[in-house]
């Protein structure tokens, strides 16, 4: 029961949080310039979920595996190349440095 | 009909979302396995998937429960995590402020990925649009196929670092970002921002150091000089 209880109010409360971004938006006076720096806002919280999620797991370092494969997919990124390639070279990194032993 | 749907996404957009669907995809089966091997009831499972629709969140949910967790416990830990989507619907959320029906799935679809895809459209709103819808209407099919597919295979997709699929996501991102890079302040702010998330990491609960990341924004004003010559 707890648990029910506990999943509604993640429910709800993640369902406001995703709600607060556009009505906040609502009432700030958008110049060009508060538009970029909320882009440059997301794209910072995005390149930091990244590289913590890619180098820290469960508190700890994640072991080179996972990040050479992200480094992989993001110089072919970087290279332009389509993102199945990406994904699939950033998986295939980190499987096969793991398969080697490589955590 | 639907031929001009298709011409009206763009093979290139399709192509990404089949690529980063079947990522979802295994991550929801991933998902289902593992809160079945916990003992979760499967409409548990399903209602997280439904109405938290937060893969990072339901995941540490699981983490947390399973470790005997509170319930106070599970919530703090999964809304902590998913305050990141406040910069996200700031930068995102006009794409679907149009109708109350748009307004409700596009605030559930705000995402991570959604935020990237769209973001990766540059000044482009028309195309963010469209980026933002094709690619969460992918995420919702492919985290439901993916979750149902999970609640049955069990086992063994419970682990999808084997098969180094944990890399595939965080490439994702990183590819979707790229571009936004190229602009030197933007670049300047984000980069100083993963520096401060990362020495944060240790001493903050999971989620705030990506938001501490906004820090870095004092790089991304622009001059004023410049800006109040042009305007």
């Amino acid at each position: 029961m707890t648990m029910v209880a506990a999943i509604i109010a993640l429910a709800v409360g993640t369902f406001l949080i995703r709600l607060s971004g556009p009505l906040l938006r609502g009432r700030l006076t958008l110049s060009a310039r508060t538009e970029a720096i909320l882009k440059a806002g997301a794209t910072v919280v995005l390149l930091a979920l990244t590289v913590t999620s890619t180098l820290i797991v469960d508190g700890g370092f994640a072991g080179w595996a996972l990040p050479a494969g992200v480094l992989v997919g993001g110089v072919l990124a970087w290279r332009r190349l389509p993102l199945a390639v990406v994904v699939v070279a950033a998986a295939a990194t980190t499987a096969l440095l793991r398969l080697a032993g490589i955590a | 009909m639907a031929f001009r749907i298709w011409e009206t996404i763009g093979r290139d957009l399709l192509r990404d979302t089949a690529a980063y669907s079947v990522g979802i995809a295994v991550a929801g089966a991933a998902f289902a396995a593992i809160a079945t091997a916990q003992g979760l009831p499967w409409w548990i499972t399903w209602a997280m998937s439904l109405f938290v629709y937060a893969g990072t969140a339901q995941f540490a949910a699981l983490g947390v429960a399973a470790a005997g967790g509170s319930g106070l416990a599970v919530v703090a830990t999964g809304l902590i995590l998913n305050l990141r989507h406040i910069p996200y619907g700031l930068a995102v959320g006009h794409l679907y402020w149009d109708r109350w029906w748009t307004r409700i799935l596009g605030t559930q679809n705000l995402l991570d990925t959604t935020t990237a895809f769209a973001l990766a459209e540059g000044d482009d709103q028309r195309r963010a649009k469209i980026a933002y819808w094709t690619t969460g209407t992918g995420n919702a099919v492919a985290w439901v196929v993916g979750n149902f597919a999970g609640m049955f295979i069990g086992g063994w997709i419970a682990e999808p670092e084997r098969l180094g699929l944990d890399a595939a996501l965080p490439a994702i991102i990183l590819a979707l970002v790229i571009p936004s890079l190229k602009d030197r302040r933007t670049l300047l702010a984000a980069a100083t921002g993963a520096v401060i998330a990362l020495a944060a990491s240790p001493f903050l609960p999971p989620g705030m150091p990506v938001l501490l990341a906004l820090v870095g924004l004092v790089f991304a004003r622009p001059k004023r000089g410049r800006e109040e010559a042009a305007t």
